[in-house]
């Protein structure tokens, strides 16, 4: 089990109601671990029910869901934004 | 005997002394300023920092593009506009603004939405595109009219609380827009100012920071956002800076040979 932080950006963050949280995970790739947060509450299944408008960043790093969180610290959900 | 036109009218360069001051402008970067022209697109939220600031830095040439009219709960984040000039063309506000704090800047207001068959001319003559825009498809289609002619697009965007800023450049190595974000997500997760809400100065942060962006870019100062996204979410004090990178086989800037970034 690795500990993360995971944080949450936008409407992410608003369906999910916090900023970050820190879980224990065995999931091996960013993929896995958003099936384990979809499985954790209906709050995290809303905000990741379109994963195809969501991208990830590994410790600071632009990455995709395809990708390993082995040795990561810290992974940033964030979608485009639309305001001006 | 060589005549030529002087860069600064009378009066003017003293106005741009505490630019002059800073050794990473200086005379040159300040001339660069002076001979840049800049696109906005947007006169709202974004758009009205943006627009004070580079105005007020001595931008030569400044083309907004804005379709909409002042309204009344525009006033509560878009500081460019007035309570004098509600039901005006934004375009027109921001014009007799800016006039108000540089009358040496050439604007050129544009009361037209961005769409297909005008972003290109839009963008054609200007040395650099600023997004300032608050929808998705309209700020995908300057990207693609960007990454055609070359012109780097500095682009902020903001939601209720939180702000993002880039700047696109695949010339320079660094993605664009279609790179970072290649799916447009469904209507009903894209929240607007108008059906989510948004902090009134929070437009006036990401704004600055764009506008703070634009003149280093021009003068040549310092690292610009290239290749990093800025996150900011002012209400839980969070910010975080993403490596972001070209993507292999981007439909939109694939073809562009860049620079290492």
């Amino acid at each position: 089990m690795a500990t993360i932080d995971i944080l949450y950006f936008a409407w992410l963050r608003e369906r999910i109601d916090t900023p970050r949280e820190r879980i224990e995970t065995s999931a091996a790739t960013v993929a896995e671990l958003v099936a384990e947060l979809t499985a954790r509450s209906e709050r995290h299944a809303c905000a990741f029910a379109d994963p195809a408008s969501v991208r990830v960043a590994l410790d600071h790093e632009l990455s995709d869901f395809a990708a390993s969180i082995d040795g990561v610290a810290e992974i940033a959900f964030f979608p485009p934004m639309t305001g001006g | 005997m060589n005549v030529t036109t002087p860069l600064y009218a009378e009066g003017e360069l003293p106005r741009y002394a505490r630019h002059i001051a800073l050794r990473e402008i200086g005379g040159p970067g300040q001339a660069r300023l002076k001979r840049a022209s800049v696109l906005v697109v947007g006169a709202g939220g974004l758009g009205a920092p943006v627009l004070l600031y580079l105005a007020a830095a001595g931008v030569g040439r400044i083309t907004i593009v804005d379709d909409d009219q002042v309204s009344l709960s525009n006033l509560q984040r878009q500081i460019i506009h007035s309570q004098d000039r509600l039901g005006i063309p934004k375009v027109v506000s921001a014009r007799i603004a800016l006039a108000g704090v540089n009358p040496f800047v050439s604007v050129t207001p544009v009361e037209e939405r961005l769409d297909e068959g005008n972003a290109a001319r839009l963008v054609a003559g200007h040395d650099l595109a600023i997004d300032a825009m608050d929808s998705l498809p309209a700020r995908h289609l300057l990207n693609a009219a960007c990454v055609a002619a070359r012109v780097p697009l500095l682009s902020g965007a903001i939601s209720q609380w939180e702000g993002q800023v880039t700047l696109y450049a695949p010339a320079l190595g660094a993605p664009c827009l279609s790179c970072l974000f290649p799916v447009i997500p469904p209507e009903e997760l894209l929240p607007t100012c108008t059906s989510a809400g948004v902090m009134g100065a929070l437009p006036g942060i990401i704004g600055a920071m764009m506008a703070a962006e634009a003149i280093k870019l021009i003068a040549g100062a310092g690292r610009t956002l290239a290749g990093r996204l800025l996150i900011q979410d002012a209400l839980w004090g969070e910010s975080r800076e993403i490596a972001i990178h070209r993507r292999d086989g981007c439909p939109v800037c694939g073809m562009i040979v860049g620079e290492a970034a």
